[in-house]
């Protein structure tokens, strides 16, 4: 809708039907106390997540019956925007009757998906989208606290985009599998940044521990390296350029030349490399007990020739000098 | 439903006779005044009473330039870009200094001329939400091109000491730029007393029309326009001249002026009933000095209630103000000023600006507090952290 995004669209106009019914009249706002635990023959749990300082402050009652490990009853306190409020208040309703490993598995989308008026038409903006995450995080408090585990303990994945909960490894495959060159491609595959932008890069909505900027330069940065040792393994020698023919000898010289003369105490260097008739002169200058070894100048000197021939081609030819 | 608008820092509505004004330029005199025949030059007498207008009301000289623009963001991309232009590019200098609070079309275009290569230094404000003009002379290099302070601020109200800045760069040889948007028609603006060399304005600011605004430029000084084209403004802003909007500018000016008494004592007094009147619920906290700021400002914090879930009860009941809360914006980062005055961070997503103007009845201000208190109850009764 790019004709739309030039005059900039209403915030509260995109926010779903019962968003607002929600915001006006959250039906579960309040505590649950002791008595309340007692009254519905449960146990009382009750978790916060965030602070005002913060920006952002949800806290959540729940009664569990210690038997069923059922949610009988939930309650909420949010210091948070209209959605936020509207969110925590959905969330309450979906812990209700479920048990507590069922409720640990409701994440914001399930929230955002349950305030939606129609199927196919998201109950908030894509910025406000975030205003739901408070309402997955406070669940796992809620979790952690009952079953007393660690909170990390939950946790499987590490989400990057939360708004979409979308991991790190789904980023990374998209990246690897459909070669995404930008942070745009990575939002159309993935999804992951489309909502409230906080992890695309530092300085947005919220800081993160993992930015798409960051995590597409080094999978491309991952993905070149390996490209470019593939392209050296394969490559036709005669078609390298310059500093790769060099890099690719050099490379012989460190994993195969070197070691095999080190055994008997030598070493060898690469001096030069030059084009002479079609062949490639390889120059080399001894090291080490190499130099003056009676068989420098035959049979050693052919074994690394023999060497780099199998290695890159038999248009090489060795020169001692 | 009767509505209540107390968000006239973001605009104001056009005074009638200011739209009464501007109505002969639709269908009747609508020629270009560039035109040789008589359809363009039978507006010029009503366009030069319309510049007479704004030189009067600004207290410019006859030979200083004052520019039509299409509003003050034009006005101060002129200014920042043309100085950029001017006496950047080529070398001489390479320095300008503004403060964090600036309006985005002031901060954006630093952050766009730094990608420049300039270096910008942001001032930022003290525990009275100003930035006095000591911070400012000692911010002045060698290299410094150019000082952009605004005249008031958008947020809170609060008045910049922008004549002692004024004067601390002409000492120094720097140039001084103001965007005086929040100040026209709530404190006097003159520039015989304050000695800015560029002042922004814009027109719908101050119940004129939205989309025109003016840019004043001190004698002698040059800047390259940031619109090229024909010979309008004499090749300083090119585009064809908004007729309606000079004439209904020039007229909004005279009326803002000759409401400075009324907006000073009955603006103030709404303003401060207003204020007094939330006041009275605990844990608030109202940002800058009443001394300090323009008469129809009120920027306070509502301990433990957001404020955009505030902003949508005030609209549910009809009333308009605004947010400078995080949830509203980009970022989560705690608001600048807030943290600036020393308030606790809790106070630092909480916020809404009521701004009044002279069309504010009494009747709206009761009616403002009795709403305002009764939507602070209801989400305090839901916070979690209050």
């Amino acid at each position: 809708m790019p004709k739309n995004e030039l005059i900039g669209g209403s915030l509260w106009e995109a926010y779903s039907k019962k968003v607002a019914a929600r915001m006006d009249n959250p039906v579960n706002r309040g505590e649950l106390t002791e008595a309340d635990a007692r009254k519905l023959g449960g146990r009382l749990v009750v978790a916060d997540h965030g602070a005002e300082s913060c920006g952002d402050a949800v806290r959540l009652y729940w009664v569990v019956d210690d038997k069923t490990s059922v949610i009988k009853a939930a309650r909420f306190k949010s210091f948070g925007c209209g959605t936020a409020i509207a969110s925590s208040d959905m969330m309450a309703d979906l812990c209700v009757g479920r048990t507590v490993a069922e409720a640990a598995k409701i994440t914001n989308i399930d929230v955002e998906r349950s305030l939606r008026d129609e199927p196919g038409t998201p109950a908030v903006p894509p910025q406000k989208m975030h205003c739901s995450v408070m309402a997955y995080d406070v669940i796992k408090k809620a979790v952690a606290l009952y079953q007393g585990v660690d909170l990390s303990s939950l946790e499987t994945e590490t989400i990057v985009c939360e708004c979409g909960r979308v991991s790190l490894g789904t980023i990374v495959d998209a990246i690897r599998l459909n070669d995404l060159k930008t942070v745009a491609d990575i939002t159309h595959y993935t999804k992951a940044g489309g909502f409230c932008k906080s992890c695309i890069a530092p300085g947005g909505h919220e800081k993160r521990q993992h930015y798409l900027v960051d995590i597409l330069r080094d999978t491309r940065a991952a993905m070149e390296k390996e490209n470019l040792h593939k392209r050296m393994e394969t490559e036709d020698f005669a078609s390298m350029t310059m500093v790769r023919k060099l890099k690719a000898v050099e490379k012989v010289f460190t994993e195969q030349l070197r070691p095999m003369l080190a055994a008997d105490g030598g070493d060898v260097e690469l001096v030069d490399l030059k084009e002479a008739g079609g062949a490639w002169e390889v120059y080399i200058q001894y090291r080490g007990a190499c130099m003056g070894c009676p068989s420098a100048g035959t049979n050693t000197l052919s074994a690394i020739e023999a060497v780099l021939r199998q290695r890159l081609g038999e248009t090489i030819k060795v020169v001692a000098s | 439903m009767e509505r209540i608008y107390l968000d006239n820092n973001a605009t104001t509505i056009v005074d009638p006779m200011v739209k009464q004004a501007m109505e002969p330029y639709w269908c009747d005199k609508y020629g270009n005044p560039n035109s040789l025949h008589s359809f363009g030059t039978e507006v010029h007498p009503d366009l030069r009473v319309a510049m007479n207008r704004l030189y009067q009301g600004l207290g410019a000289a006859e030979d200083d330039d004052i520019l039509i623009t299409s509003c003050a963001t034009e006005s101060n991309n002129a200014v920042l870009k043309g100085v950029y232009f001017d006496l950047i590019k080529n070398g001489e200098k390479n320095h300008i200094v503004t403060t964090t609070v600036e309006h985005p079309c002031v901060a954006n275009t630093c952050r766009f001329l730094e990608q420049q290569g300039v270096k910008v230094t942001y001032l930022p404000v003290n525990q009275d939400a100003r930035v006095e003009a000591e911070a400012v002379r000692r911010a002045i290099t060698e290299k410094t091109a150019l000082v952009s302070v605004m005249w008031a601020n958008n947020e809170t109200g609060v008045v910049f000491p922008v004549r002692e800045i004024a004067q601390a760069c002409r000492e120094r040889g720097v140039l001084f730029h103001t965007d005086a948007v929040q100040a026209v028609g709530k404190v006097r603006v003159d520039l015989r007393a304050v000695p800015a060399d560029f002042l922004s304005i814009s027109a719908h600011k101050f119940h004129g029309p939205k989309g025109v605004g003016a840019l004043f430029v001190r004698r002698g000084l040059k800047l390259p326009p940031l619109l090229h084209g024909g010979e309008q403004m004499s090749g300083k802003r090119a585009g064809t001249l908004n007729v309606a909007g000079i004439v209904g500018m020039g007229l909004a000016m005279e009326l803002a002026n000759d409401s400075l008494e009324f907006e000073d004592r009955e603006v103030r007094r709404l303003r401060d009933k207003l204020e007094d009147g939330l006041a009275r619920l605990a844990d608030v906290m109202v940002v800058g000095r009443r001394e300090l700021r323009v008469p129809n400002t009120l920027f306070i914090s509502v301990r433990g209630v957001e404020g955009e879930a505030l902003l949508w009860d005030l609209n549910k009941y009809g009333i308009a103000a605004s947010t400078g809360s995080a949830c509203a914006s980009e970022s989560l980062e705690a608001n600048p000023i807030i943290t600036a005055i020393g308030a606790g961070a809790e106070l630092s997503h909480t916020g809404i600006r009521l701004s009044l103007s002279r069309f504010t009845t009494e009747a709206e201000i009761d009616a403002a507090i009795r709403t305002f208190t009764q939507a602070v109850g209801r989400l305090r009764a839901i916070s979690a952290s209050y």
